[in-house]
Parts: C-alpha cells; structure tokens; sequence
C-alpha cells in the first residue's frame, strides 16, 4: 500500500517534471519567434543618437521618440507604398473573388459540355510553379505598355486555380435539393448563386480572402519586376528601397519604424481573426 | 386543381455511357389527380415515383406526353411558372437563412405586377407560418430545429406562394417512427384546411393509406392501380398491388382451380367459382383467417404471438410462395384450443384473390 | 436540345474570365517560356532570334553565377527542410502536450507566417549584422558565451549561409507547426489510451504509434518544404539586398530574375532557360519524394 502510495508519488512528480521542460522549451521557442518583432519595436522607439551610441544595445528605451515615424512618413514615400498595397491588394482580391466565384459555380453546378476537360486542364495548371510563366508575363506587361501601372501590377494575379478548385469543393457540398428548390420558386441561376451559395460558402470565401490578402500585402517579386517608379511601389518594395537608399544606410530607428508600420496591419488582421486565419491556412495548406 | 397526365413518358440515357439502351423511368402514365383531394403516389424504392412528381413540378421535361393542369397545358412551362410548391426528402431548407427568411424567399422573387410590398410579405409569411404552427420558432436557423420542425418549415415555404398544386417528395422518411405519425396527421390537417390538392410520395403504403384520399400505385415506372386506398385494397388488381398494400403482406399460396372449387394442395378452400380448371396464385388476406377445429385449410402451428387486440397465428405451409409463414390475424379473444400440430382456418371469401399464374393479373369469380 | 446547347453556352459564359486570365497569364506563357528558352541571341528590343538551340542551356549551364546560385540553393534545400521539419515536429509535440496557454503558444508560434518577409528579414540583418558602431546584438551574444565576431552579412560565406538557413527555417516554421499540430490532434485518443494501459513508455508511444499514424502529413511537409526551397529568393533579398550576385548569395530563382531585369538583364531566353532547369530539378526530386514516401507511407500504415 505504502509502496504503490510512494509510487505513484514518484510518477506526479516525474509528470510534473516534464510539464515544466515542456514550458520551458516552448518559451524559448517563443522568445526566439518574438525577438525580432520586440527589437524592431524597441529600436523605432529609440532616436537616431542614442541607437549608434549604444555599442552594447540596450534591451530598454530610455527615452522613446516618435521622431522615427514621423521620419518614416515624411522623408520616405510610406504613405504612399502603403495606399498602393491597399489598393492593389483590394483590387486584387475582389477581382479574384468575382472570377474564382463564377468558375467554380460553373463547375460545381452547372452542365455543359466540356467541363470535364476544362477541369482537368485547371488541375494540371495546379502544378505549374509561378517562375515558370513569369518571364513572359514580364514580357506581356512590358509590350502592353503596362509597367508601372496598376493593371500591370493586378492583371496576373487574378485568377487563382487553387482557389477554383477549394471553391469548386465546397459548392459541390450544397445539396442538390438545394438548387431544386430554388428552380420551383423560380429563382435565377444567378440569383441562386448570390443569395444562396456564397452565403452558405462564406467560411470557405472567408479563407480564401485572407489567405489572398496575406499574398498580396506580402508580395515582392511581381511588383519589383514590373515598378521601377516609386510610386507604384509597394510595401515591401518600398522596403527594400528604404533599405538601400532611404533614410542613408546607417539609420537603422528609421527603418525599424518603416517596418513597425508596414507589419502592423497584418498582425492586427490576424490578431482579430486568428482562428478563422490559422483554420483556413490549415485548410488551405495544399497549395504548392 | 385538377391535374391529368397524358401519356407521360420518362427515359433517361443510361448511366453508363457505353450502353445505348435508354432507363424508363416513367412509361405512359395516364392519370387524373381529382380536385382537392390529398394523393398519395405509391411505389416501391426506385419505381420512377420521384420522377414522376418532378415530372409534374417541372424539374424535368417529360420525353413523351402531356401535363395539364385544370384545362392548361403546362408540359412546356419552367417550375416557376406552373404555380406548384414542392417539399423536398431533406426539406432542402437553406441553412444560412432564418425560418422567417426561409419562408419569405419565394416571395422574393416575384415580379411585376405579382411583386409584393414587404408588409404584404410579412402577413403572408406569419399566415404560412401559423398554418404549420411555427410562429415561435421565426428567428431561429434550420440547424437549431428538430426534423420535425424543419419539415413544417418546408411546407410554409412550399405554401407561401399559394400554388395550386403541393407537392412532397417522402415527406416522413427523415423523421423517427413517432414524429412520423404526428407529421402525417398534420399533412392531413394542413391539406383539409386549405383544399390545395396535394401529391405526395412515398414507399411505405401504410403512410398511404392512413391519410390519403386517393392512391397512385405505380412500379418500374408502369401505373398499376388508382384509387381510393380502401377500395385498392379491397380490390387489388393484381398481385403485385394485393402483396404491396397491407401489413402484415398477404399470404400468396399456389393453388388449383378443379372444377369450380378452390384448392391450396389437398384441402379445398372455396367452392362454386365459375372458372375453368387451372393453376393459380391464392391470395389471403392475414385477416382472412377463421380459426376453426374443421376448417378448411390445414396448417403447421409454429407459433402464437399475442399482441393485445388482436392475436397473430404464425404457422406453416407447404404450398405458400414468397415468404416463410403463414400469418394469419385473429380476433385475441378466440380461444386458441391447439397447442402444436395442426391448426385449421376456414377463409373468408372476402379477403380471398385468385390471380392468372402468369399474367398475375386479378381473376374475378369470387363473391 | 436548345436547353442543352443554352446551357453549354452559360456554363462557358461563367468560366470565361477565368479562361481569359489562366489562357493569358498561364497557359500562353508555358508555351512562350519552353520557345524563349530554344530561341538562340534573342534580342528584346527588336524580338528577333538568330536560331534554335539548345545554346541558352550551355550558357546558363556555364555562367558561374548559376554554378554559385544553384550550389546556394542545394546549400538551403538541404539544411533547412530537415532542420525545419524536425523542430516543427518538436514544437507541435510540445504543444500537443499542454493545455494551459496552449493557444497562446500556437499564436506567437504562427506569427511569423502573417508578416512581411522582406520587413522582417530587415531585422534579422540588424540583429546580426556588425557595423563600425555596434558588433550587433548576435555577436554581443556570441562574446558573452567567449567567441569570435562575425559579421554575418557582409562576412565570410559560411557565416552569411548560416543567417540564411536560420532566417529560413525561422519564416518556414509557423506553417509546418500548424499542419503538424493539427495532424498531431487528428490522432485517435483511444490508440494512447490503450497503448498506456499495456504500459508503452512515452518514448516508445511518440515512436510506433504517433510518427506513423502523422507520417503521411510529414512526407506531405517535406515535399512542399523542398518545392519552397527551391524557390528560395525574396528571404535571400531581404538579408542581402537585392544585388544578391556581389553577395555570393543568389539562388536559381534569383538568377532568373537577374537575367530578366535590372542592371544584369534584358535575357529572357537565358531566363527562360534557367526556369526550365530549376522546374526539372524540383520535378524530379518531387518525384523521387513520392516514390520513397509512398514504400515508406504505407509500410507506417498512415491513413
């Protein structure tokens, strides 16, 4: 009785060993991911004097300024790179939304000849890698006359044949009654479309919204191939500009506030939604 | 609203691609649903039921033949424009929407000079509602209702739009044996108070029965019979319809016709037909059965189950077809004097059918 | 029929943006990029060629700096995804394994998938980069332990590699964490329970019953962690600058963007060229991915 008492004694106390290993790794797991972000946020609040004097850098401010992010406002065109990722990253994702929508309606639901075929060449354009087309895609934009415009930028990021396909699934889920029932009350096959099937899809278009967000708030390589004026440029763009020419190389607040100001806006998308982002990145994780 | 079919055919090209032939899934149905009556469409799994009704509804284009509606030709109009309102087998509610909205939904899309102002929407809505008796329930989402519920919310949406003709495909195959007999009695209800003539289908014939005013018995797309249900059952037409209607399933022996009398092996079971001799097909009806020390037909006794009105005689014989026992249904307060061995039934000729051994068609000669 | 045929009609009336878009800037491309890459001297401005050959290959095969980008990039491929995979396998079995602040552990975890790269790379370089007035903070660490400084971004290649890998596997981590941790509760309780009641040790549970069962999730990880690491470029970008050749940092994607534009460009055929070679490459070892993960997948009995 004793015996088995000190036994299990021992097991609570190895359990609770472990329990405290396992916070311990996963805290230092989060420190690492955190650093960055506190030394990003922690170096914009310092001025310009007392960052380079600061040879050992401090973990503290001493004494914050804001004068970093009015530099980054005013001496740099932030305002600017930031309306043009806005811009083009809600024009972007409405375009998107409005052709995945209509091709994946008609795949799910509607009957023509053909379908089958066209599916099947939207599956294998799953597996094609974006560097492949985007050579002539440069070239297409450049003959269009089109650089540095914000059609050149949107155009090839308009369709998506993942997008079509997660759609396409989850349309294909809505009961066929559904769509019978509709037809009896004499409803459109368009007003089906807008009253009932995106409404009962909306988790799905939901994900795929901000998964498309995320892309296009962070994309680089499109946008650096087809602006070279600053001000089509966009955020991370705008980045790598001030990072090479901006505010002269060495001061480093200034930049950080740029960076403060440019990661805010998806941690706070994600923050609000953090649940429905990590479910659809789950969900959404096919995509090569 | 009267409605008649004429010649009503369905084929539909086989599923598989690399046969030709074609599936018949209604063939030359010719029927005249009367007016104001509550029908039920009766069939086994898979018999062209359902087509036939979205046949009707306007959710496919018959192949062949004609749809009248009172003295309309409807064959060539879209759903929307025949005036029916139909209730799906999963109720096909949209999920996304409130009851209230779920029901206001056909209303919506009304145009013209139909289009309706949003107070006449809302009573037309609340009176729908109130027919099935769901007012409380305006605000809620089909997810957060019993089957039951979500079945009286179909049939509002169905009704709101005032059609002239309801239509409701398995109405109670969702829901538990319960729910299923106080639904049935509610279509009844719902269909006396508002004189909409209603078709509806189903596989099972008790349902049928129960509350139809008139049924359509159809197999492999081939109506059988029509009529009111006592008077199918009474008067089958053929074998098919005399073992589909009625629980528990009659009992079909294989019998003789020699000289006028009725014979199930050695034992003559009626006398004084007026058909030649032949082979037929002896149909009893479990009711049929007297119980009687020097009856007619003699047979093995296996069991009895007693089931408080009325007693079941499970026993067994030679010449019966299709199923194991002989089940015959008595009166619980018949003594039941044989304990094993044999067990003898005079048959009443009024639960008693002769059928043509090949054709299975009803033989008349009894009285 | 004319129902038939006007629903064909409408069934193409809605696919017809997304055919214009795919035909334009998908379809049409693959063709073009497969002729760029044959057409021999092709001049952009006047879009004129002088022959078809296999010449572009030899040339991008020879130039020195695709030597250096693909050896990069085999570089990254081969220490990262084994690197990222494992401790995101570490990591999401942590996290199986509590339930207080569990949420917000997977949180801070997936971070790092919502920023910018590019915003945060800058960090990165700042955190390890050694200037006249400070050594970084990194190398005060490195000095604290009793090491050596290094300047990790403009310094010797081994160490510039080194902030590349850890850069990353610290960008790739969020996403192969949240599949795992999902694969990692998709795992029937009742097989622990019972394997506990034979009495499995822990070690011997995670082993036979918990690796298998996620494997198929882990081989999925690890095939679209190589595809991503071959593509490796705008990480590389915001570590090193866009001159990324001067750097001895580039990557074949970045080759390619080089001959495309900028102060390197105007060569699409080689371009063209290098994208084929870097599409057979990731093809192939896909393909050689499947093949392994399929013996093993099944043998592990994963569903």
């Amino acid at each position: 009785m004793a015996n088995e008492a000190k036994k299990k004694g021992t097991g609570r106390g190895r359990d609770r060993a472990k329990s405290i290993v396992t916070y311990v790794l996963l805290s230092i797991w989060a420190l690492i991911v955190l650093f960055p972000f506190y030394w990003m946020v922690l170096t914009s609040f310092k001025s310009y004097g007392s960052y380079n004097s600061e040879y050992v850098p401090r973990f503290v401010v001493t004494d914050p300024t804001v004068q970093n992010y009015k530099s980054a406002f005013t001496e740099v065109p932030l305002a600017r790179y930031f309306t043009n990722t806005f811009l083009f990253t809600i024009i972007t994702t409405a375009l998107m939304l409005v052709v995945i929508i209509l091709a994946a309606y008609a795949f799910a639901r509607l009957k023509f000849r053909g379908k089958n075929a066209v599916f099947a060449l939207f599956l294998s354009l799953m597996m094609i890698p974006n560097e492949l087309v985007v050579i002539t895609n440069y070239v297409t934009i450049t003959n269009w006359d089109m650089r540095n415009t914000f059609l050149g930028l949107i155009l090839p990021s308009v369709t998506s044949v993942f997008y079509i396909y997660l759609l396409k699934e989850n349309f294909e889920q809505i009961p066929e009654e559904l769509y019978k029932a509709a037809k009896v009350d004499g409803t459109s096959d368009l007003k089906y479309l807008l009253k009932v099937m995106i409404p009962i899809s909306q988790p799905t278009i939901i994900t795929i919204t901000i998964l498309k967000v995320i892309e296009c708030w962070n994309s680089y390589v499109w946008p650096r191939l087809i602006t070279d004026d600053r001000n089509h440029y966009l955020v991370s763009n705008g980045i790598q500009e001030i990072r090479e020419s901006g505010f002269g190389r060495d001061n480093v607040p200034a930049m950080m506030a740029a960076v403060v100001v440019i990661s805010l806006p998806l941690i706070i998308l994600f923050l609000i939604f953090r649940k429905k982002i990590m479910a659809g990145v789950s969900r959404g994780g096919l995509k090569g | 609203m009267k409605v008649v079919l004429e010649h009503l055919t369905k084929r539909f090209p086989n599923r598989n691609k690399k046969i030709h032939t074609e599936v018949v899934a209604v063939s030359d149905f010719n029927v005249e649903i009367p007016d104001g009556l509550l029908v039920g469409l009766l069939g086994p799994s898979g018999c062209g039921k359902s087509t036939a009704l979205n046949l009707i509804c306007g959710l496919e284009t018959p192949t062949e033949g004609k749809i009248f509606f009172d003295s309309d030709d409807v064959t060539d109009l879209p759903p929307e424009k025949r005036g029916v309102g139909m209730v799906f087998q999963n109720y096909a509610l949209y999920p996304h929407l409130t009851v209230r909205k779920n029901i206001m939904f056909p209303l919506q899309n009304f145009k013209g000079e139909d289009k309706l102002t949003k107070e006449q929407m809302n009573e037309r809505v609340m009176q729908a509602a109130k027919l099935v008796q769901i007012e409380e329930l305006m605000d809620r989402k089909p997810s957060e209702m019993s089957g039951g519920q979500q079945q009286r919310v179909a049939i509002a949406r169905a009704l709101v739009k005032m059609p002239r003709l309801l239509l409701l495909d398995e109405p109670l195959s969702n829901l538990d044996a319960r729910l299923r007999l106080q639904t049935r009695e509610e279509i009844r209800r719902i269909q006396t108070e508002t004189h909409i003539t209603t078709v509806f289908v189903t596989h099972d014939q008790e349902e049928a029965m129960s509350i139809s005013d008139f049924i359509i018995v159809m197999k492999d797309g081939v109506l059988h019979q029509m009529g009111k249900p006592q008077d199918v059952y009474d008067r089958p037409a053929n074998l098919f319809v005399a073992k589909f209607l009625g629980t528990p399933p009659i009992n079909v022996f294989a019998g003789e016709v020699k000289k006028g009398d009725v014979y199930i092996g050695a034992d003559c079971i009626y006398r004084g037909t007026k058909l030649e001799d032949r082979e037929v097909w002896v149909g009893i009806r479990p009711e049929g059965f007297i119980l009687k020390k020097d009856g007619a037909l003699t047979c093995d006794l296996k069991a009895v189950e007693v089931m408080g009105r009325d007693t079941s005689i499970v026993c067994e014989n030679e010449a019966l077809t299709g199923q194991p026992t002989v089940r015959a249904i008595i009166p619980a307060e018949t003594p039941i004097e044989t304990k094993g061995g044999n067990v003898r039934f005079d048959i009443k000729p009024a639960k008693l059918y002769l059928f043509d051994k090949q054709t299975e068609e009803v033989l008349e000669g009894i009285q | 029929m004319k129902k038939r045929l006007k629903e064909t009609g409408r069934g193409w009336l809605y696919l017809l943006p997304a055919l214009l878009f795919l035909g334009i800037f998908m379809v049409y491309p693959l063709i073009d990029v497969l002729v760029y890459s044959f057409e021999e001297s092709y001049n952009f401005a006047s879009q004129s060629y002088t022959g078809v050959g296999l010449y572009n290959y030899k040339y991008v095969l020879r130039d020195p700096y695709f030597i250096q980008a693909l050896k990069n990039t085999f570089i990254i491929v081969i220490i990262t995804v084994p690197v990222s995979t494992t401790l995101s396998l570490l990591v999401a079995y942590l996290l199986s394994r509590i339930t207080k602040l569990k949420e917000l552990f997977q949180t801070v975890s997936f971070l790092p998938y919502v920023t910018n790269t590019l915003a945060v790379g800058l960090v990165f370089m700042i955190l390890f980069k050694k200037t006249p007035y400070s050594d970084g903070m990194i190398n005060i660490l490195i000095h604290f332990f009793g090491g050596e400084s290094v300047d990790f971004i403009d310094g010797p290649y081994w160490a510039k590699m080194m902030v590349m890998c850890i850069y990353t596997v610290w960008v790739v981590m969020p996403f192969k964490i949240l599949i795992l941790t999902s694969a990692l509760a998709s795992v029937n309780e009742t097989y622990y329970k019972a394997a506990r009641v034979d009495g499995t040790s822990s070690s011997r549970i995670f082993t036979r019953i918990t690796l298998p069962m996620i494997s198929p999730m882990i081989f999925y990880l690890v095939i679209t962690g190589f595809i991503g690491a071959f593509k490796a470029y705008s990480d590389e970008v915001a570590l090193f600058g866009t001159d990324l050749n001067k750097a001895g940092m580039n990557t074949i994607v970045g080759y390619v963007y080089d001959m495309l534009y900028g102060d390197s460009g105007g060569y699409p055929s080689y371009a063209a060229a290098a994208a084929l070679i870097l599409f057979m490459i990731v093809f192939t070892i896909t393909l050689f991915n499947l093949l392994i993960s399929n013996k093993k997948v099944s043998i592990g009995g994963g569903n």
